[in-house]
């Protein structure tokens, strides 16, 4: 894999914090927020924050699901979670 | 509506038809261009032949023997003389010749290139994959093909095709007539035809090419009788006789070997009538007109745009049990109310379902007839019809009222006039957020107009300007529960855009609470009294007597519409920009509105207390109490201010605005000084002797300097002037207030105007250097560039004038223009939202079930409830809590 520059967009003040959710906590990370994994939000595969994140897991397949923890006001932090999807969005 | 579901749609496949099937759904061969005969029977292979339906009542179809409304209508046909292409096509035809052989129709590519794109192209399918990926993948054939000058089949040598807009194509200027165009699409093989993601068995390119053209059936294009007995025809089949016409005399001029000359012209205008009977509103070519110089309305002009088919009658229905007419003020009514015109009243009905708990009441409403009054002339509500169990309506005349009423039973539907109480949903257009629409209960009023309370203006956005309002009347229990639960005006005094109240004082509602509060004035008995009676209250405030006699405080007549327990610290808008004490109160604690236990004891209640958008105590009501209580407040505010404003009267003129002659002098004194120097800043400029400010050019640093220095003199003027305009000044008053207006208007009316701008830079623009011809080129001094030293009182020199008319259309141009962009941003987010729904466990989903939010707005806060945003306001609780300890 060829490094893009050394700026990784993940420690960027404005990014919220992405997470791969290993192969084996999906199941049950899915019964807890009680969805279907095709019914969760998708991620572009060509979103900057994938690729950083490939940079440091290696390539992620399509449906791995990312957990985000994005920063609130009024909630201090709020969980979000998206499924890698199959198509590079434009 | 009855039935079950008779069919259901399973797929749809778009596709091009082709001759056969025109010919083969078509019911007649139309032949002449004449419509009906001298006795006004439709002509035989005429374009109103009774083959594709009728219009007419009494008359039977030729195809399906239905009468007016049982048939449905069938096409017809034309057999045009010789083929045309189709405008809606023509950027698929110019690929299509573009990226193909013109001797062998064989696609541009060599023979590997079409297996390895074949091999691509095999792997979507026409049903099922994305169109747009396939779109993609053959733009990037086509794109190689169409550059290829050589063919690689036949190696024939390709000329280039351009496209002559809109529908003429040229070879090196010579044109290529549509026979020849269908010809050459007709030798594309149908192998090839998938890389231009055409599917050959229901798509060939030829068939974009017409011979033949569909004629619509009748009920599409209707005529219409005039009042006079004459008939007018669809502008549809005006264009269709135009191209009937055509045909026909091109066919004769070529059967009979006319000049070519002739017949490429009467080609031409045939391919014109074609295309615009599809798009009049082709670029390129002029519109075809109608004989009094209106163009017509043809194909795409019935569906496209606002006023077309999709937009103005499929996603936008007109609605019976609605009105609509100007709206007027009535500050007597609640803001939970609307008054309603008695004309309006009797022709609006609510279906009252008959059971044997109403029947009684119901037969009595019956019998009253359709237009009831009391002893006194007042309006009561009537009935209009009466609907029987098996669907039949009976309208009700003053004779068979009586003898109706004794008819009605259980099950039977009655339609009862609008009465007093009714709820009803009341709307002014643009409708931009939830607040647009909300449920009024009815009043019955004299009159023409729609009447509501001042404090429901800035929800709807509405003045009294020749404004007119929407009022529907809700037909159903439920809705009519939803409309007074959630819909109410009441309900909707919290905005949901920033968490406080929308619904609240203006204008003068303020300034009557102004100037009841400010320096706690008193009031004789006999106008606080007559004050009081306006407000259904039934005690007094406390009595303080002076040389005598009763007198009344402001603060403890407000103190009375407050509701008891409510404890409240908030500053004032007068003093919000004050420090430890406020100029404009006595007593440095009457900086901050002191509110304990429903008394107010302290400051001055204003526009931060009781306005729409930052109403303090509005909204700690609301908050505490309900919406309630929020609304009685509001009511008794509104009608408190309106009993004292009109009896202690309130008004500013001309005169409102003098200053002295010393104070006049100054200003012009130190506009001198600005004008100077800028003058001298000029001269430093040319002499090239300006510091540039850091990161920035010379001239910007002059422009910005100039800026600054008509700024500060503007402020400066300001200052003097309002020196002399205190508070007992009205617009004074009204600008401290928050009522209306702000400061700065006033020293712009007694000061100066100051120097004006267009897109934040001084004017510039106009004659060549200069902004008029009054002016030397180059002079970029400051009455040259827009400064104006006058004030709007002593008025505007012609020079000054102009310059204040440029500033003002930049305004005006900016909400031309704001208007229109932002009105489409907003129908495309509706667009995107409209479906979207949140469950019980506050999860956003769409229709699908897809998560757009796992938590409404990430963390479940409705901003409605929310306070400005913020979850909980805990200073305020622990103030509450502290005061109710005390007590
Ligand atoms: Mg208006
Ligand atoms: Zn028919
Ligand atoms: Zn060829």
């Amino acid at each position: 894999m060829k490094k893009v520059g050394k700026f990784n967009v993940l420690q960027h003040e404005l990014v919220a914090e992405h997470h791969v959710v290993p192969k084996k906590d999906e199941d049950k990370v899915l019964s807890e927020i009680g969805i279907a994994r095709d019914l969760l939000p998708k991620i572009s595969r060509s979103d900057p924050a994938i690729k950083a994140l490939e940079e440091i897991h290696g390539p992620l397949e399509s449906g791995t699901i990312i957990k985000i923890i994005r920063k609130s006001p009024t909630m201090g932090y709020s969980v979000y979670y998206r499924a890698i999807s199959s198509e590079v969005f434009k | 509506m009855t039935g079950g579901i008779s069919k259901r749609i399973y797929r749809i496949q778009f596709a091009l038809l082709s001759p056969e099937e025109i010919r083969k759904m078509s019911q007649v061969k139309v032949i002449t261009a004449d419509t009906y005969d001298d006795d006004g029977y439709p002509i035989e292979r005429g374009l109103m032949d009774l083959h594709m339906g009728v219009i007419e009542p009494g008359l039977k179809c030729a195809t399906c023997g239905g009468k007016v409304d049982e048939c449905p209508g069938h096409f017809g046909n034309i057999e045009l003389a010789m083929p045309v292409v189709h405008v809606g096509f023509i950027k698929e035809i110019k690929t299509l010749l573009d990226s193909t052989c013109k001797s062998c129709g064989r696609i541009k590519l060599t023979e590997d290139e079409v297996k390895s794109y074949s091999e691509k192209f095999s792997q979507y399918s026409f049903s099922s994959s994305d169109p747009e990926i396939i779109g993609l993948m053959s733009k990037k054939v086509t794109d190689e093909a169409s550059t290829r000058m050589v063919c690689p089949h036949c190696g024939a040598q390709q000329i280039k095709i351009i496209l002559d807009k809109p529908t003429t194509f040229r070879e090196e200027g010579i044109k290529v007539t549509p026979k020849e165009i269908r010809e050459r699409l007709e030798r594309i093989p149908d192998d090839d035809l998938q890389f231009f993601g055409l599917n050959h068995e229901v798509a060939r390119p030829e068939w974009m090419v017409l011979t033949v053209l569909p004629v619509p059936p009748i009920n599409v294009r209707p005529s219409i009788t005039l009042e006079t007995g004459e008939r007018s025809e669809d502008d549809l089949t005006h264009k269709l006789v135009d191209i009937i016409r055509i045909s026909q005399r091109l066919r004769e001029s070529r059967d009979n070997g006319s000049p070519q000359l002739i017949i490429e012209d009467l080609w031409d205008l045939l391919q014109f009538h074609v295309t615009t009977y599809f798009d009049n509103q082709t670029a390129g070519i002029p519109p075809a007109r109608h004989r009094s110089g209106r163009a017509l309305k043809t194909l795409v002009q019935r569906l496209k745009g606002k006023e077309g088919r999709f937009r103005s009658n499929l996603s936008g229905k007109r609605v019976n049990f609605s009105a609509r007419t100007v709206i007027s003020p009535e500050p007597f009514l609640s803001i939970n109310e609307v008054g309603v015109p008695e004309k309006a009243a009797r022709e609006l009905t609510v279906p009252v379902t008959v059971n044997i708990f109403n029947i009684d009441h119901v037969r009595e409403v019956v019998a009253r007839g359709p237009e009831p009054r009391d002893e006194f002339g007042k309006y009561l509500a009537g009935v209009n019809y009466i609907i029987r169990p098996d669907g039949r309506r009976i309208k009700l005349t003053a004779q068979n009222a009586e003898e109706n009423a004794k008819r009605v039973e259980p099950g039977w539907i009655v339609e009862r006039q609008l009465t007093e109480g009714d709820i009803v949903l009341f709307n002014r257009q643009p409708s931009l957020h939830r607040m647009s629409m909300m449920g009024h209960t009815v009043r019955i009023l004299s009159g023409q107009t729609f009447r509501f309370n001042l404090a429901v203006c800035t929800p709807y956005n509405a003045d009294f300007d020749g404004d007119e309002m929407n009022l529907h009347i809700v037909q159903k229990e439920e809705a009519r529960a939803e409309a007074r639960i959630i819909m109410k005006v009441q309900e909707q005094i919290m905005s949901p855009r920033f968490g406080g109240p929308i619904i609240g004082g203006i204008h003068d509602h303020i300034t009557a609470m102004f100037l009841l509060t400010h320096g706690n004035p008193l009031f004789p008995e006999a106008q606080t009294v007559h004050m009081l009676s306006y407000l259904k209250l039934n005690r007094m405030p406390p009595v303080e007597v002076v040389g005598g006699k009763k007198f009344y405080r402001g603060r403890d007549i407000f103190s009375l519409i407050l509701p008891e327990g409510l404890n409240l610290k908030f500053p004032s808008k007068l003093c919000s920009s004050a420090k430890e004490k406020c100029d404009f109160e006595i007593e440095p604690i009457d900086k901050d509105v002191y509110i304990i236990n429903g008394k107010m004891t302290h400051g001055t209640i204003d526009e931060a207390a009781v306005g729409s958008f930052s109403g303090e105590i509005i909204d700690k009501i609301f908050r505490k109490y309900g919406s309630e209580e929020a609304a009685q407040f509001i009511d008794r505010m509104t009608r408190l201010g309106v009993a004292f404003i009109s009896g202690r009267g309130f008004s500013t003129g001309i005169n409102d605005y003098d200053i002295p002659e010393s104070a006049i002098a100054r200003i012009e004194e130190i506009s001198q000084q600005a004008i100077d120097r800028t003058d001298k800043l000029v001269e430093t400029y040319r002499a090239g002797q300006l510091q540039p400010a850091p990161g920035r050019s010379v001239e910007d640093t002059l422009e910005i300097e100039i800026l600054s220095t008509t700024g500060s003199v503007r402020d400066e003027s300001g200052k003097i002037a309002s020196a002399f305009l205190g508070l007992s000044n009205p617009s004074v008053i009204m600008a401290r207030s928050g009522a209306r207006a702000k400061m700065l208007n006033i020293s712009e009316v007694a000061g100066m105007v100051g120097q004006q701008s267009v897109r934040g830079g001084r004017l510039n623009r106009g004659y060549y250097g200069r902004t008029l011809p009054h002016f030397k080129t180059e002079d970029i001094g400051a009455m040259a560039r827009g400064f104006v030293k006058s004030s709007y009182k002593e008025g505007l020199n012609p020079l000054e004038y102009f310059m204040h008319s440029i500033g003002g259309r930049e305004g005006l141009v900016d909400i031309a223009v704001r208007t229109s962009r932002s009105g489409y941003m907003q129908r495309r987010l509706i667009n995107a939202f409209e479906d979207l729904k949140v469950d019980d466990s506050l999860r956003v989903q769409d229709t699908v079930g897809a998560v757009i939010q796992f938590k409404y707005g990430e963390d479940g806060v409705d901003p409605t409830r929310s306070d400005k945003g913020e979850t909980v306001d805990v200073d305020y609780l622990a103030f509450d809590l502290e005061n109710e300890e005390v007590q």
